[in-house]
């Protein structure tokens, strides 16, 4: 049983992660009075480019063809060692909150490399805007959850949302602040508006999709997929840490589908969320991101002086 | 066996063979060969003995006092106390040299027929027994003649390559750096010997009781100036990036590896045992410092396109990510928090470790492509990767490590650093807590900004196509480099799957110490695990480091084997927009950095000078070349330095005026000084 649990929290992350964006993808749609495609349309997507050929640059090395496949793991490991909707595996060893940030940065510090690779002038530049925003980023990323470290008494993540946060009455205004400061990260890390649009093929704004520019066929898919990965892994990180509600807390089959029952609509709110912010703001210009993620940042600082 | 390599016999005999080394590379100068031959043996056998005395120094042996031959003087005797924390820095500094000296037997041979190799053997074996009699000396004048001999054994070898001007130019900043700092660190010893009556550290420490505070402020004071300045630390570090890329690449390795931790190594010992009991805000100081130059450090690194100059600024960002792990130490120690000290000290001992493998690596690493390329601007390499593959990889793993990315042994020494720290919030109060915020902060910052700066120096360096014809002409290097650049790059990661076993080693070093003593407190580590407090924190590297392997190497048999088999792999050109590829059209290091840069500009103060020549110098229609040059203010040139040299000539001129020449006014001073003794003897 528990290597069947261990299966499920292993694979759960990527088989669902193209669902996800495709919710967002077809709420944006609605919003626009379009019809839209199919919410499975993102597993078309990847099929697709999984049978198709492949063309690799001349000038590209070893870095260009391995790292879809460091990209790719990095976000099954961080997958497996989130809580999802279940918070009784017992994870000590990977699921710290600085395994998955450092681990996270070791899938951007290969993207970024293979933006360079190729010596295309696109990979160079989305390489270069990547490296700042991710940069600037790290600080919010490691604080929001390092609030919620502090609330809950533990860096182990399984063991926050086992704790449950909210229900810290007093503390609720700091756990408040950490929520919003993840989001912005959220939307940072992941590429998102207003930090960029992650359907832009335009040379002067693009950031994730210039570095990926070269990529074709099977790693193209693998790093489509991680990102759309990655997407899902915060998204959990942001529902079974910030409202642990029905997360399953034991090991029973009730708790589980009810577990998973309440993941999938706090997924949904989620994605919703996104689709409405994208529908709604525009992008800012690349030298207006720092204030923003510097405000994620500070709106921890304070958190944390709140909770102590 | 053990008894007689933990005996002074054993550290005799090591010292002895540096001398050897040293000494007869200067009687073979006149045969290359035999000169790198005889200096490469001995630094490389007398390197592996000092491995197996500190690794049994560490394990087995007790403090080991001894002295050598009787000394007339009272104050001064050549007397050695190699505590655990003397062996684990002996044992860093022996780690380090042994694959420095391997490496550079290779390296060496662009030397031949140019400089005198064996003068280079002479002060580099002379430069490695200066460290080790650093850290092992108890006696304060003995230790001043140690140091002394250590700076000046690197000053020639920083000003060795002595064509280049720019060398000689490092070189004179160095020498005179670190004479200021070994004046603060003078001025500290007589006050300690004034109040306590003894330069040997031993006696400085049973007689602590009889310093008053003021004097102990004012020797921390003079400490962290003195001290500071040979590990670098900002605002003093300004002789760093120039003196270490000058250096032979093998030495700089060393220098910035090794021989700025010897800085830590005494402020370690002077703040955590022998001034103990010390003030709180000496611990918040030393967590200020560490912040600000961590930060800094990384921030000058990104600006860099000078390979050497960039990780000479990295060495600074790690010497403050040490200082934090120390600060919090010290901070909980004063304030009666012994278990969570022993954090923080086994943090930083374990980042001091961390650092020597990983930096020697990149700067073994760098001098390799320097010696294809024969430049150190990083906007003349690009696509090295292709010609060098082998020192690519193992750059790229040291760049892994320092950007403190899991399983390298980096990510697991930041980590015990942001626990200590994590610990300091939650058990502090209000104002320290607000330094401790501070503190993780920058240092999250810090890392961020490392991974920015090595994705430049890697990509910049070795992807996408040569920038210079150098570049196409660059062959792998021989095989002593490799094996040197090879054995460093396992070690980080071996480092960083034991550290679980590392940590016991550390948790043994640091409870030597006097405040960790008699306290009861949960170990942080078990067998494959680091752990802080009964269930807050955990992480095991072994198993991040099986379960990614695993990850990684199914994910690479599905993709390849199971899923489309039969996929055509094309091999063309990037797309060019429809022109040629140029590598002018790459990103340029510099170009790479710029937006963090004017992100930053209030810190970095970024310069832009523009200069344009025009065909009609009348009207300025027609522009014929246009120059920009993108630079950084030196803001501790301007603010720091530069006042201070104005400070320093205005007060001399004024006291030249006592000088007038005059014989009356001589015998003048004479007859009121006269008076004045007259006075105070009554």
């Amino acid at each position: 049983m528990n290597i069947l649990i261990w299966i499920i929290q292993i694979v759960f992350i990527p088989i669902m992660s193209p669902l996800c964006v495709g919710i967002i993808r077809k709420i944006k749609a609605k919003l626009q009075n379009r019809k839209g495609a199919s919410i499975f349309q993102p597993y078309n997507d990847l099929w697709k480019l999984f049978n198709k050929d492949e063309v690799i640059s001349k000038d590209a090395s070893w870095v260009f063809r391995y790292a879809p496949f460091v990209i790719f793991s990095v976000t099954i490991f961080v997958g497996m060692s989130v809580p999802i909707f279940m918070s009784f595996v017992n994870n000590t060893f990977t699921s710290d909150i600085l395994v998955i940030i450092y681990m996270l940065a070791l899938g951007t510090f290969f993207l970024a490399l293979s933006g360079l690779d190729t010596g295309g002038a696109f990979g160079g530049f989305g390489s270069s805007r990547e490296m700042t925003m991710s940069a600037l980023a790290e600080g919010g990323f490691i604080f929001s959850l390092l609030t919620i470290s502090f609330i809950a008494g533990t860096t182990n993540l399984l063991a926050i949302s086992n704790v449950g946060i909210l229900q810290h009455g007093h503390l609720l205004l700091s756990s408040i602040l950490a929520f919003i400061s993840f989001f912005i990260i959220l939307l940072a890390e992941n590429t998102r508006y207003p930090f960029d649009n992650p359907s832009t093929h335009l040379e002067l704004t693009m950031i994730h999709e210039a570095m990926i520019l070269e990529y074709s066929g099977k790693r193209l898919a693998l790093i489509e997929w991680a990102s759309s990965n990655k997407l899902l892994i915060f998204i959990s990180l942001g529902s079974s840490l910030f409202f642990p509600w029905g997360i399953a807390g034991a090991l029973s089959l009730s708790a589980l589908l009810f577990g998973l029952f309440i993941f999938c609509l706090k997924v949904f709110i989620f994605c919703l969320a996104i689709a409405v912010l994208e529908s709604s703001i525009a992008k800012l210009r690349f030298f207006k991101l720092p204030d923003l993620l510097l405000i994620a940042f500070i709106l921890n600082v304070i958190a944390i002086i709140l909770i102590f | 066996m053990i008894n007689f390599i933990t005996s002074e016999f054993s550290f005799e005999i090591l010292f002895l063979l540096f001398s050897v080394g040293a000494i007869g590379s200067l009687f073979l100068n006149k045969n290359d060969k035999l000169a790198n031959f005889w200096s490469s043996f001995f630094s490389i056998s007398s390197s592996i003995w000092g491995l197996i005395i500190s690794i049994c120094a560490i394990s087995f042996g007790q403090d080991l006092l001894f002295s050598v031959g009787h000394s007339v003087f009272s104050v001064f005797s050549v007397s050695f106390h190699v505590d655990k924390l003397s062996a684990f820095f002996i044992f860093i500094i022996s780690l380090i040299s042994l694959f420095c000296s391997i490496y550079g037997i290779g390296y060496v041979k662009h030397f031949y027929k140019k400089y005198n190799i064996g003068a280079l053997g002479f002060f580099y074996n002379t430069f490695i027994l200066g460290m080790l009699l650093v850290v092992s000396s108890s006696n304060g004048i003995f230790f001043l003649l140690a140091w002394e001999l250590m700076s000046l054994a690197s000053y020639f070898l920083v000003v060795y390559d002595r064509n280049d001007e720019e060398n000689i130019k490092a070189g004179f900043l160095y020498f005179i750096m670190t004479h200021v700092g070994t004046a603060f660190i003078i001025l500290a010893l007589l006050l300690l010997y004034k109040f306590t009556g003894s330069f040997d550290f031993d006696i400085v420490k049973s007689n602590m009781g009889l310093v008053p505070l003021y004097i102990k402020n004012l020797v921390f004071i003079f400490s962290i100036i003195g001290f500071g300045t040979k590990a670098g630390i900002v605002p003093f570090h300004v002789w760093l990036p120039s003196a270490h890329p000058a250096a032979p690449s093998h030495v700089s390795a060393l220098m910035s590896g090794v021989m700025i931790k010897t800085g830590i190594f005494m402020m370690i010992k002077i703040f955590l045992d022998i001034l103990q009991p010390v003030p709180v805000w000496w611990g918040l100081t030393i967590l200020v410092i560490g912040s600000v130059s961590s930060l800094l450090g990384v921030l000058y690194a990104l600006t860099e396109h000078d390979l050497k100059r960039l990780l000479a600024y990295h060495s600074i960002e790690n010497i403050g990510i040490i200082l934090l792990g120390l600060g919090s130490a010290l901070t909980f120690t004063s304030l009666g928090l012994p278990a969570l000290a022993l954090l923080g000290l086994i943090a930083a001992l374990f980042h001091t470790l961390n650092h020597a493998t990983f930096k020697s690596l990149l700067f073994l690493s760098a001098g390799s492509v320097i010696s294809q390329t024969h430049t150190r601007n990083m906007e003349e390499f690009g696509g090295l990767i292709k010609y060098m593959p082998q020192t690519a990889f193992f750059f790229l793993i040291g760049s892994m490590a320092i950007s403190a990315l899991p399983p390298f042994n980096g990510f697991f020494s930041e980590w015990l650093t942001f626990q200590s720290l994590f610990q300091g919030i939650m058990s502090l109060d209000f104002y320290s807590k607000g330094i401790f915020i501070f503190a993780v902060g920058s240092l999250a910052f810090t890392g961020g900004l490392a991974l920015a700066c090595f994705v430049k120096a890697f990509g910049a360096t070795f992807l996408a196509r040569p920038r210079s014809e150098e570049v196409k002409h660059a062959k792998e290097s021989s095989f002593s480099l490799l094996f040197g650049m090879g054995a460093l790059a396992l070690l980080s990661l071996v480092f960083g799957i034991f550290s679980g076993y590392l940590g016991s080693f550390f948790e043994k070093i640091a409870k030597s110490f006097t405040f960790a003593q008699n306290v009861f407190y949960p170990s942080f580590s078990t067998d494959s695990m680091l752990k802080v407090g009964n269930s807050f924190s955990s992480v095991s590297a072994p198993a991040i480091f099986i379960f990614f392997a695993i990850i990684f190497l199914i994910v690479i048999f599905v993709t390849k084997f199971l899923i489309n088999r039969n996929q055509k792999v094309t091999i063309n050109s990037t797309w060019d927009c429809g022109t040629d590829l140029t590598p002018r059209m790459e990103i340029t290091a510099t170009g790479f950095s710029r937006s963090i840069i004017v992100i930053l500009k209030g810190i970095l103060r970024p310069n832009i000078k523009k200069e344009i020549v025009y065909n009609d110098a009348g009207s300025k229609y027609l522009p014929k070349s246009r120059f920009v040059i993108l630079s950084i203010k030196d803001i501790y040139q301007a603010y720091f330095y530069t006042p201070l040299h104005k400070i320093t000539t205005f007060l001399s001129l004024q006291i030249k005026k006592i000088q007038n020449g005059n014989v009356n006014s001589y015998i003048l001073y004479i007859f009121f000084a006269l008076i004045v003794t007259l006075f105070l003897a009554i």
